[in-house]
């Protein structure tokens, strides 16, 4: 799928740059974007060497341990597969509280982390597993509960009450990862079904 | 909302204590062990580069040859006609693709209607309620190498529509 939607933006953009006469701009955004995405990988390299360095003194002295273990019962419930005592579940928990404080630089070493941890679980395949896909399906839902960005550029733009959106965004959030969780269950049965 | 912004800034630090205080008291060479965990985020980043590098390419040939903004000007009428700002539907259409655009979009929407005004508001918690999940997807499926994603992208889209639909209503409900 993603083989498809990949080829597909690139081919219908340079199709369409043929026939509206924009092959300028394209020709440029190539290159700039190019340079740009490397910039931001190597941007994250501060981020994941800081956070997977301290998130692995935190596995060694037993904190992710003990974080797991205190909210095992929900996220059993969320993640089945995943036997309980495992390192996954303690990253996953970082991730979750990391994305809720709106820290999105410290979530996503956590959540590569915790794929990681998952991957081993299913044996090392190259296949998606079903916890891999619910926890992805929590990750892009957003699970933001306090929008911090948004909150920084309502300030800037003189905002008479910068955060009055916290509400509104908690609800629509909620809404959307319980959502999440339910298009994802249902994809589950479904492929189980078929089989 | 003075309490928020100072769990925000606390936590990172308060946490990093903690967990140094304890490594420490549980004699883990805690210093050597953060070196041995930070080499796994030199190759992880350097992993993630190729994913990175074509997504985002792909991506920009889209928008830039103008063929994003054809689409969201074909599908507009359709979307108004369900009740759907039209100011709105750009961003909407663009948060699951591209982060950085979205939050340009978001800054443009606030700087042009106002951060306080119902464009403004609906801009604000779009942003905060729904999550760039082609980025998603290509970091975490790229950094351990995962080809076959099954469902996965199809459940964040969907999730990403409930989202954005989410907020729409609850701030027409609490602001309209």
């Amino acid at each position: 799928m993603v083989n498809i939607i990949w080829a597909c933006m690139a081919i219908i953009g340079i199709v369409y740059a043929i026939f509206n006469g924009t092959m300028d701009q394209v020709n440029e955004a190539i290159f700039e974007s190019a340079d740009e995405a490397v910039t931001l990988s190597i941007g994250l390299i501060s981020v994941l060497v800081f956070w997977l360095g301290i998130m692995k003194v935190a596995e060694e002295a037993g904190i992710l341990h003990m974080l797991s273990k205190l909210f095992r019962p929900l996220i059993r419930r969320l993640f089945p597969d995943i036997p309980k005592d495992h390192p996954a579940m303690g990253y996953i928990l970082s991730n979750i509280t990391a994305n809720i404080f709106g820290l999105g630089n410290a979530a996503t070493p956590m959540g590569i982390k915790a794929m990681e941890q998952m991957k081993q679980l299913s044996g090392d395949s190259d296949t998606a597993s079903r916890s891999m896909i619910t926890f992805l399906a929590l990750n892009t839902s957003s699970l933001t509960i306090i929008p911090t960005t948004v909150i920084a550029i309502r300030m800037q733009y003189n905002s008479v009450s910068p955060t009055e959106i916290v509400g509104t965004t908690i609800i629509a959030t909620v809404i959307s990862s319980v959502s999440a969780v339910l298009i994802d269950r249902f994809f589950y049965y479904k492929s189980i079904w078929r089989k | 909302m003075g309490i928020i912004t100072s769990v925000s800034t606390w936590l990172i630090p308060v946490f990093i204590l903690l967990v140094l205080v304890v490594a420490t008291w549980k004699r883990v060479p805690a210093y050597e062990t953060f070196v041995e965990g930070g080499k796994e985020g030199v190759k992880m980043a350097f992993t993630l580069l190729p994913f990175l590098v074509g997504m985002i390419v792909s991506i920009s040939i889209l928008r830039s040859s103008g063929a994003l903004e054809a689409f969201i000007n074909l599908i507009s009428p359709f979307l108004v006609a369900v009740g759907i700002p039209p100011d709105i539907i750009p961003l909407a259409l663009v948060r699951p693709i591209s982060g950085n655009a979205a939050l340009g979009m978001t800054t443009e929407l606030i700087d042009s209607h106002g951060p306080d005004s119902f464009i403004g508001r609906l801009a604000s918690t779009m942003q905060g309620s729904t999550d760039t999940t082609l980025y998603i997807l290509t970091v975490y499926f790229g950094a351990i190498g995962i080809k076959k994603m099954r469902y996965a992208l199809k459940v964040g889209l969907l999730a990403d529509l409930i989202g954005i639909l989410a907020s729409i209503i609850v701030v027409t409900i609490v602001f309209g």
